[in-house]
């Protein structure tokens, strides 16, 4: 029988995807990380609190499947935790969320799982896979407004050809309908937000604590070097904020740029934000195979941000790409991936290191 | 699934569910009452204890009933270190790391709550405690001296009957925690010297929810719940009948059977052992090779993370225990394990696996097979972080 370890989290996604892999006859297999909190903080941990792992382990008694935790607290920390950290450190806007998809859910996990005997396997990701012989094609959540394969975008073949999405077919509001009519208990909790380490709390404070000397005071310049104030850490500003940069000034200005090496914040007037090319490394191409040629795509540059018009250019093999936008964009901002479409299906995608 | 996780519990003897049976419907009466239907359960809990008391040899009124091994055992160290001081003044606890939570926690909390003071007995690479450990340890303000018949984790024996005489001759109370014993091991007090003995009914083939804690006549002991004059005043709590019933018939057949369930289970164990010392490379034995329970055979794999291992082996069909087994994803290596001296990196990677009668060779035989994959999955997978 085909056995299939879906990753849980206590939350209405993964247990319902469970549910309906069950239901279809697969043995299923209920795993569950155990990630890196600060110490005194585990409690508020959102991905694995006692409560949240109590949950997945309540939803995997009803459903009658084996349930097993998985201690990931060391490689959490060494790589996403770090990750993080570092990319504060060098000025940019880090997104933790897409390297732990990669390294813990789809490598560590991944390999757990299949040391368990497992066949594919199973999280609660609202996205859509496509099997067309050999290869598999991930394309965009059937739920518009739940889309996740922004963080899927990191995906090679290997792995989807062993992945399974359920719940990407469905509205989120059919998801947690179909929760409450098998009697899982999850069907009422929110959805998560934020980051799963930051408990809760403000990520400027977590840097202050864990890497102090990564957010310290600095200037604010202007384009052409004039000095005009104090900002108190890069870490607290992203491309394109205006609140907060408390200036004097007779006209809004926007945050530009953050420069890390000499610790300076440039700013502008709107005029000057934003930039039309992007440069992005450590490439995944979805299919396997990196395109050859400059090619047309719709670009979505952060989570939250709408996909835009744009001409791709691979480079290196396609191990960087240069991305130029049709019109210029405002808030392109290093250390966020950009993820390349055609339609629902996704291309691949990198991390920005700079724009202009 | 085969079930390899008999230290754990063990399931309920059909010829034991049987004898509790009526206690539950028909003669339902509460042992306290005046009328016939009390004297019918009364009945049934005096024949209880006195099979009991045959068994361990001593009188029916130096059986207390409890709920579990663990309030046998806080029951003895509490309820002796309070009489003791009041008493006599006495305030210090020996024990030993390699103890049951069920004492080494009772006896951590007389000590931050109480004002007791404990010391912590020195234990050998095999986890035992010897009697000069005990003797030099022992001192005129000693209350009383817990050291447990045999270890859950390692598998253990200690030289309880030497430890006793040590005790007698310098006038300190002995208790022992005998939960993991009693299956295997002869439970005469007398023999054993010692002046308390904590008994767990599901260890051996009873049921959960009942234990009893032997209380030589003449120790001073204070009730820990206060309610009815059960139990001798000892205990109070409407006496659980059927468990009662129970406890008394599991370890009647535990005490019929013990050396024909010795004689078929201890080769296999030895089996287990070989194989696994001599397959799986950077393996070792915990516990002592000798002196150890019959069923229990108990490793450490270096680099392996115990709770991954045990996860692997379930989904391949084995339920087994480690030491550092967490539900949450959460390892910490035994105490017991650290206290024998291993280091972290051995210590995490802990693995009992406990036959009961339940085990046939072809069980043990396919965990033989299974195992020594898994330990290498284990580790490949360890070599990840």
């Amino acid at each position: 029988m085909t056995k299939i370890v879906v990753a849980m989290s206590g939350g209405v996604d993964s247990s319902v995807a469970a549910a309906l892999l069950k239901r279809e006859g697969y043995e299923v297999i209920g795993m569950m990380l155990r990630l890196w909190s600060e110490p005194g903080k585990e409690d508020s941990n959102r991905c694995c609190t006692p409560d949240s792992m109590a949950m997945a382990r309540r939803v995997a008694a009803k459903l009658d499947i084996p349930f097993y935790a998985v201690d990931a607290k060391e490689i959490f920390r060494n790589t996403v935790v770090e990750y993080f950290l570092q990319g504060y450190a060098r000025g940019e806007t880090p997104n933790p969320c897409l390297v732990c998809n990669r390294h813990i859910r789809w490598e560590f996990l991944f390999d757990h799982a299949l040391a368990m005997g497992a066949d594919f396997m199973a999280t609660g990701h609202y996205v859509r896979l496509r099997r067309e012989g050999a290869k598999t094609q991930l394309l965009k959540g059937v739920d518009a407004t739940k889309d996740q394969s922004y963080v899927l975008h990191v995906l090679t073949q290997d792995k989807l050809a062993r992945a399974l999405f359920p719940v990407g077919e469905y509205a989120k509001s059919e998801i947690r309908a179909l929760a409450e009519q098998m009697g899982l208990a999850a069907a009422r909790r929110p959805d998560s937000q934020d980051l799963c380490f930051l408990a809760g709390e403000d990520y400027r404070n977590f840097l202050q604590r864990n890497a102090p000397q990564v957010n310290r005071p600095g200037k604010i310049v202007a384009r052409d070097g004039r000095v005009l104030g104090e900002h108190n850490g890069l870490a607290n500003y992203t491309i394109g904020q205006r609140k907060g940069l408390n200036l004097a000034s007779s006209i809004p200005l926007y945050v530009l740029e953050k420069r890390a090496a000499e610790n300076v914040l440039v700013v502008g007037p709107a005029e000057a934000l934003g930039t039309q090319e992007l440069l992005a490394v450590n490439v995944n191409w979805t299919s396997g195979e990196a395109p050859t040629g400059t090619f047309r795509a719709m670009v979505k540059s952060r989570y939250t941000a709408r996909e835009t018009p744009g001409l791709v250019t691979p480079l290196d093999n396609g191990n960087r790409v240069s991305v130029r936008f049709d019109v210029p964009q405002r808030d392109i901002t290093p250390g966020q991936a950009a993820v390349f479409y055609d339609g629902d299906l996704v291309l691949g995608g990198g991390l920005i290191v700079s724009s202009r | 699934m085969i079930y390899l996780d008999y230290a754990a519990t063990t399931p309920l003897d059909s010829r034991v569910f049987d004898a509790m049976l009526p206690y539950f419907t028909e003669t339902f009466g509460n042992p306290s009452s005046t009328h016939r239907y009390g004297q019918k359960a009364e009945a049934a809990v005096e024949t209880a204890r006195e099979t009991i008391a045959g068994i361990l040899n001593c009188r029916p009124d130096e059986v207390i009933f409890t709920s579990c091994g663990s309030e046998s055992d806080n029951l003895a160290l509490r309820g002796v270190a309070l009489a003791q001081r009041k008493q006599h003044g006495l305030r210090r606890i020996l024990t030993a790391r390699t103890e049951h939570h069920a004492v080494s926690k009772t006896a951590e909390r007389l000590q931050a709550e109480d004002g007791f003071q404990v010391e912590w007995l020195a234990v050998d690479e095999f986890g035992r405690v010897l009697p000069e450990a005990v003797e030099q340890a022992l001192s005129p303000d000693t209350a009383l001296v817990s050291v447990m018949y045999s270890n859950n984790e390692v598998g253990t024996v200690n030289p309880i009957p030497a430890i006793a005489e040590v005790c007698r001759r310098r006038g300190v109370l002995l208790h022992t925690d005998a939960v993991q014993a009693a299956a295997y091991l002869p439970v005469d007090v007398q023999a054993l010297g010692v002046d308390l003995l904590s008994l767990g009914a599901h260890k051996f083939y009873g049921p959960k929810g009942i234990g009893a804690l032997y209380v030589r006549k003449g120790t001073p002991l204070q009730s820990l719940l206060t309610g009815g004059k059960q139990e001798f005043g000892l205990r109070a709590g409407t006496h659980n009948v059927p468990l009662i019933v129970g406890l008394a018939e599991a370890l009647r057949l535990a005490d019929l059977e013990r050396e024909e369930r010795t004689a078929r289970l201890k080769p296999l164990r030895d089996h287990i052992i070989g194989a696994v010392l001599e397959h799986i490379p950077n393996a070792r034995l915990t516990g002592h090779p000798i002196e150890r329970v019959p069923n229990h055979a108990s490793f450490v794999f270096k680099d392996v993370d115990g709770n991954l291992l045990v996860n692997l082996l379930d989904a391949a069909g084995f339920a087994c225990s480690s030491g550092s087994a967490c539900k949450t994803g959460n390892p910490e290596p035994s105490e017991v394990l650290l206290s024998l001296g291993f280091p972290r990196e051995w210590a995490l990677g802990s693995l009992r696996v406990t036959l009961g009668l339940g085990t046939t060779p072809e069980d043990v035989e396919a965990f033989l097979s299974a195992l020594p994959g898994l330990v290498q999955k284990a580790r490949d997978l360890s070599g990840v972080k």
